[in-house]
């Protein structure tokens, strides 16, 4: 068992404006412990996180691969963000390297088909368009659960940049859930994107039924 | 920490901004030396990624001349030049100065080592 990240560096006022760990972010990482022998035995030379909040996750992903074996690449809108994933690769000895930056925007062009593990834990409440949008702009802390329609507006627009920075042997966590339609976004990652996706993990945690997706690329079969 | 292997990373992407729009170049850099763990099959893994003349570009305009113009063609077994690529790559930390786009000219600051690489709405494609 893999100790959670150590965050005692955040304080509650910290957590006004960045997401602080929760059942969605403990099954990410339930997820990653699941897989840890794979990863490790796997090329894992890149890790980008979108949406790092507090880094609990990428620092988490260190300590399954280890600090210098992987580059922790992390993006976040909210500048708070950035600046406690910082703060939480010091504190965990995990060398995180956060980037003030919307989804993937100013890593994709050197880093196509380069990324070993991609992770996204979206904001993936089902709320107002409108208000999704507006948490986005603002870049605090309702960016971090407002997802939209069906909680599927942010997510929408990472899921087209997939295909794109995953590398060939590449491995693509998403957290979800039921509201945002699974086999939907199965299905589409499938038909658009060539990409097989799985339930990696489940969990019901209060009124939300959690997953974690996992997607890699077909074999190619010949 | 906006790490010289983050940098070799980061192009600008601008509305419009398709062509010599890497790497950025630093202005006002103040950087801090911290060592790091010393990986050699992370830094040969990770080799074919860097575009090597904007990695010995950037480390010179913060004042490190250590890593040779070209990529020795036979470096496997060089220690001294993987100690040097661990060194540049991984140790000179940028904290705080800006990364100025060569094309558009778009100035990205850096602020507690950490690139804003966020656009204003008319730069969003």
């Amino acid at each position: 068992m893999i100790p959670t990240p150590d965050l005692s560096h955040l304080k509650s006022a910290d957590f006004q404006h960045v997401y602080e760990p929760a059942e969605d972010t403990f099954l990410l990482l339930d997820a990653l412990e699941q897989d840890a022998d794979e990863l490790r035995n796997s090329k894992s030379l890149v890790c980008l996180e979108v949406g790092s909040g507090s880094g609990c996750v990428s620092a988490f992903a260190g300590a399954v691969l280890g600090p210098s074996t992987s580059l922790y690449l992390t993006t976040d809108i909210n500048p708070y963000a950035c600046r406690s994933t910082s703060t939480t690769g010091k504190q965990n000895g995990v060398p995180i390297e956060p980037v003030l930056a919307s989804l993937t925007d100013p890593l994709r062009a050197r880093l196509r088909h380069a990324v070993d593990i991609l992770l996204f834990n979206p904001p993936y409440v089902p709320t107002d368009s409108d208000e999704a949008y507006d948490a986005q702009q603002k870049a605090d802390i309702a960016g971090a659960w407002a997802g939209g329609h069906s909680g599927m507006d942010i997510t929408d627009i990472l899921l087209d940049q997939v295909e794109d920075i995953l590398s060939p042997t590449g491995r693509f966590y998403l957290v979800a859930v039921k509201q945002n339609d699974i086999q939907g976004i199965c299905a589409r990652m499938q038909s658009q994107h060539g990409l097989k996706g799985e339930v990696a993990l489940q969990r019901r945690a209060g009124r939300e039924h959690l997953y974690v997706l996992k997607f890699t690329r077909q074999p190619s079969e010949t | 920490m906006v790490r010289l292997i983050t940098h070799n990373l980061l192009a600008c992407h601008a509305k419009g901004c398709t062509t010599n729009n890497f790497p950025l170049q630093f202005q006002d850099a103040t950087i801090e030396l911290r060592e790091a763990e010393f990986n050699p099959e992370f830094l040969y893994g990770f080799l074919p990624r860097i575009e090597w003349a904007a990695l010995v570009g950037a480390a010179h305009q913060l004042g490190d001349d250590s890593l040779p113009k070209e990529l020795p063609e036979d470096m496997v077994d060089d220690q001294v030049f993987w100690k040097k690529l661990h060194h540049v790559l991984l140790e000179i930390h940028v904290e705080e100065g800006a990364m100025v786009c060569p094309n558009c000219k778009h100035v990205y600051p850096i602020s507690n080592g950490i690139p804003n690489m966020l656009l204003a709405e008319h730069e969003i494609g």
